[in-house]
């Protein structure tokens, strides 16, 4: 049992009753937010999971090719074959609101209208395994940036669902039952103080009757 | 307008070039840790990184883990993946459920 540190009076009382009100409606409020962010948050996993052996099976691909035109063209080849892209992206961003999660939402813009212009050299002097990468890779791009999507919102409900968790096991488990317990006391200290006034009341009522008698009884006795 | 990168030893990355992403070939921590941050600073939405950096780097991306922007991705690189990719979706299971439910 654990209680509040305040005075046991009516007002105190009042005022702890209506905050119990609002604890247990902003738990109430705040279960049902972890609920949801849950459901929205296992099914953005699984999908992160399934995402994540996707991308990375494609760039263990990429990288297979790219391994053996590594091996078939000399370092200033490859340099020159690919530093000079002709294909530039960038994205647009816009911001979704999931149970006041702000998460981001990526939409690629390529600069050529061409998604496949994907080739920034000459074939003539370049190894075909450097083709299947570079392919293999640009396949793999929507599936990479839908990964990173995910992901991220994955990690900002993660800390969304940790804080509003501790606040609901906060209120469930410190904050209610205190307020509970504080009010249980203080109606009792309540309840104490009046049959305790009552009695006094009655002890006094006898007294002045006592006094009342004994005052009459000398009366009589002295007129004898 | 937001700008996607690639950090990475330069097998791995130089591959992401042609597709139109901004490489950034680093051998070490320490480099991709600068590049890390300038790109951060600098209008890059998503970072890709490969995971033998992404290892050395655990502060760093903790802490852009808990911003909206940018998203540090880590990715295979050239020599393989050490599953750390995996292993940080499964973190984020346990930060969020208490435990990770969802094995492999």
């Amino acid at each position: 049992m654990s209680l509040l540190n305040v005075n046991p009076t009516r007002m105190e009382l009042t005022k702890l009753k209506r905050k119990l009100v609002t604890a247990r409606r902003g738990h109430k409020l705040l279960k049902d937010k972890r609920d949801e962010l849950m459901r929205i948050f296992l099914e953005l996993v699984r999908e992160n999971k399934k995402l994540r052996r996707e991308v990375e099976a494609g760039i263990r691909e990429a990288n297979l090719h790219m391994s053996v035109a590594r091996s078939v063209m000399s370092d200033k080849a490859l340099n020159v074959a690919l530093m000079l892209p002709s294909q530039s992206m960038s994205l647009e961003i816009s911001e979704k609101n999931v149970m006041s999660v702000i998460i981001p939402q990526f939409t690629p813009k390529l600069k050529t209208a061409d998604a496949h212009d994907i080739y920034s050299y000459g074939f003539a002097s370049t190894s075909g395994d450097l083709d299947f990468a570079v392919l293999s890779l640009s396949g793999i791009i929507p599936a990479m940036l839908r990964l990173a999507e995910v992901e991220k919102s994955c990690q900002l409900m993660a800390a969304e669902i940790e804080k509003t968790r501790r606040r609901v096991n906060a209120l469930e488990h410190v904050m209610i039952p205190q307020y509970e317990d504080t009010i249980k006391y203080i109606t009792m200290k309540l309840d104490e103080n009046e049959r305790s006034s009552t009695t006094r009341l009655m002890k006094i009522k006898d007294m002045m009757i006592k006094e009342v008698i004994e005052a009459k009884r000398a009366g009589e006795y002295g007129g004898v | 307008m937001y700008k996607i990168a690639a950090i990475g030893d330069k097998d791995s990355v130089y591959g992401f070039a042609s597709i139109g992403l901004s490489v950034f070939p680093e051998e070490d921590a320490a480099g991709a840790s600068r590049v890390l941050r300038h790109l951060a600073e600098n209008g890059y939405a998503v970072i890709y990184i490969t995971e033998q950096l992404a290892s050395q780097l655990g502060a760093e991306l903790q802490h852009y883990r808990e911003q909206t922007l940018p998203a540090v991705i880590p990715i295979p690189g050239i020599r393989g993946n050490n599953g750390m990719g995996m292993k940080n979706v499964s973190k984020t299971v346990e930060q969020a459920v208490g435990s990770d439910i969802l094995p492999d």
